[in-house]
């Protein structure tokens, strides 16, 4: 662990399950103090609570606020809540995300704004939000969970994708805005993650999705947690505006 | 509020928020050219007037604004 870690706060939007939860628990474990937004599930919340303050060495325990991103009403009470009971976030990691899949031609107007809305613009919202404090500090790591989807463009997902690409857009512009002030802003791209999202897709999509990963497994939340923890840290200073997939080789760096 | 008064606070957050001598900061001083600020260190600028001020300055109106001075005249215009 580096000395600088131990004051910074964490916020992982999205942390009741899969991956946000894993990002909470491994950034506790760095010694991170960490918050997290989950938008209903208190149970999943709950458990992300003792499992991130069993992995934290200080025994740090994570502060959990529900919270709807894709209102900004709520981003700014979310934030509020945050600086009074923990302090300034330096870490914003934009993980909260919604799928509502359907073939464009039977896609409602709700099904693709709600998705853009909240696993796009709620990114921007969290950023707009985060950005003005760590300007003052002159300092600050943002880390937006994007998508291979993006790239990949699967079936069913005109509006996911185009939110996914949307967040690798949105990165490097902010990467570039805020690189003066020592803030730099990354994506990732996971591939298909073990996650509950994932284990309610039929038997037949999985196996042909796994005749397409070269390490021929799925990833595992952790997997991308690490990377996360990496780019939040002082080691990452010099990784800004860059997309970093993690997708068990399927799209050879693309 | 009178123009003298206006002036300090914004002379005091020049200070703060560029990190310039006070005596730099006059009504002709500009922005870019003396007090060394930069795009980000404007916007954090109008920022903190809106804030000190509890007024609302459009990107319109804040384009035209190179000089202290010219700061100073716009808040002036927003607060009675």
């Amino acid at each position: 662990m580096e000395e600088h870690n131990e004051t910074k706060i964490a916020l992982v939007t999205g942390g009741s399950r899969g991956i946000g939860r894993e990002c909470v628990i491994e950034l506790s474990a760095a010694g991170y103090q960490c918050a997290f937004s989950y938008s209903s599930d208190v149970d999943g919340a709950n458990e992300t609570i003792k499992l991130a303050s069993e992995a934290s060495d200080a025994g740090l325990s994570p502060l959990a606020i529900k919270s709807d991103v894709s209102s900004p009403e709520s981003v700014d009470e979310l934030f509020s809540e945050i600086e009074n009971k923990l302090g300034i976030v330096s870490i914003l990691v934009n993980n909260a995300g919604i799928t509502r899949d359907t073939l464009l031609m039977r896609m409602k107007d709700e099904q693709f704004n709600d998705v853009i809305q909240t696993n796009l613009t709620g990114a921007f919202y969290t950023m707009r939000r985060a950005s003005r404090n760590m300007m003052k500090n002159r300092w600050g790591r943002i880390i937006n969970i994007s998508s291979v989807n993006a790239y990949v463009g699967p079936v069913g997902q005109a509006n996911y994708a185009a939110a996914k690409a949307g967040i690798i857009g949105m990165t490097k512009s902010v990467a570039r805005e805020f690189a003066s002030r020592n803030i730099t802003a990354n994506a990732i791209a996971p591939g298909v993650i073990e996650t509950a999202m994932v284990g309610e897709t039929p038997e037949e999509w999985r196996e042909t999705m796994l005749s397409t990963i070269p390490l021929a497994r799925f990833g595992q939340p952790n997997e991308i947690a690490h990377l996360v923890v990496f780019l939040a840290s002082q080691n990452a200073s010099y990784i800004t505006g860059t997309v970093i997939p993690i997708d068990g080789g399927v799209g050879m760096g693309n | 509020m009178q123009r003298e008064e206006i002036f300090t606070t914004i002379k005091d957050l020049a200070v703060e928020l560029l990190g310039v001598d006070a005596e730099k900061v006059n009504d002709e001083a500009r922005f870019k050219e003396d007090l060394d600020a930069d795009s980000l260190d404007i916007v954090e600028f109008v920022m903190g007037m809106e804030e000190k001020f509890d007024v609302e300055l459009p990107e319109s109106e804040v384009e035209g604004v190179a000089t202290v001075g010219q700061a100073v005249d716009l808040v002036s215009s927003k607060v009675s």
